[in-house]
């Protein structure tokens, strides 16, 4: 963690010197004030400088990355944790073997790791960002098999003039079922049930 | 796997000094218990339960590789 102590006749003045040095902006830093000015006589006589230690703050990509190294280690999986992130949004990418086992049963394990991150990286209730986690592009294609899902059940009610009423699944799945249809010419989509068992049912329109 | 449950809890309080698991070795079973701060306990637990699923799903995988069967009991 990169951080400087500096000095000044006021603490202003040592925070300023500190944002120069690092080359950061002042929201970026965490200030700690060693000590307080002091003006003395005349402002000669027994004045003594601020002096503050300034260190750069960790960003949301980098605590993310902290936290599920150190998860991942604990849980003896071997994997690498990409990070990159912008104002809203902090994407991780893991890569190694045994990525099976965090992906776990219709993504359930890959969610709560998301979950589990998010609430830690958001913990200090400042700049809120969305957490992405995906390995082996599995959102995407998880994404892809949904709308396959969608398309051909659609076609089916159609045909049958019956409803059919899909798996329980999170709202991100709900969504991308109810967006697949919307513009269906005899279909429409609602979602029935209480979270976490909330389904989505297609009927004719 | 304690440790595992110990560094999610710490992770998630405001008091991770305060933070104590027990691990109790079954055959095939271990059992998790998780103590937190009174205060904290909604950190751990969250709305529905859904932090502690979360845990759960998490400590289930990490034991599924092992081949064991765990569960996490929040008192």
């Amino acid at each position: 963690m990169r951080s400087v102590e500096s000095s000044g006749k006021t603490v202003d003045e040592a925070i300023l010197m500190a944002v120069a040095q690092l080359g950061v902006q002042r929201d970026m830093l965490e200030i700690e004030i060693l000590e307080e000015p002091v003006k003395g006589l005349f402002g000669i006589i027994g004045a003594r400088d601020a002096r503050i230690r300034a260190t750069v703050k960790k960003t949301k990509g980098e605590i993310a990355k902290e936290f599920l190294m150190e998860l991942l280690d604990l849980m003896n999986v071997e994997a690498i944790v990409n990070v990159s992130e912008d104002d809203e949004q902090v994407n991780i990418e893991l890569k190694g073997r045994n990525m099976g086992l965090l992906i776990g049963h219709r993504g359930e394990t890959l969610d709560a790791l998301q979950y589990l991150t998010s609430l830690v990286v958001n913990k200090d209730g400042q700049n809120y960002k969305r957490i992405h986690l995906d390995t082996e592009n599995y959102r995407k294609k998880r994404e892809e098999t949904l709308r396959r899902l969608a398309k051909r059940l659609g076609y089916k009610v159609a045909k049958t003039k019956r409803k059919i009423t899909l798996e329980p699944m999170n709202p991100f799945e709900r969504r991308i079922i109810h967006a697949s249809l919307q513009n269906d010419n005899y279909v429409r989509t609602y979602s029935e049930g209480e979270e976490p068992n909330r389904r989505v049912v297609i009927t004719l329109k | 796997m304690g440790e595992l449950v110990k560094f999610i809890a710490q992770s998630l309080v405001d008091n991770p000094d305060q933070v104590e698991v027990n691990e109790i070795q079954g055959e095939q079973t271990v059992i998790i218990e998780l103590r937190v701060a009174p205060e904290d306990m909604g950190k751990v637990i969250g709305k529905q339960g859904r932090i502690a699923k979360a845990i759960r799903t998490v400590v289930k995988a990490a034991a599924t590789k092992e081949k064991k069967r765990a569960v996490v009991e929040i008192l």
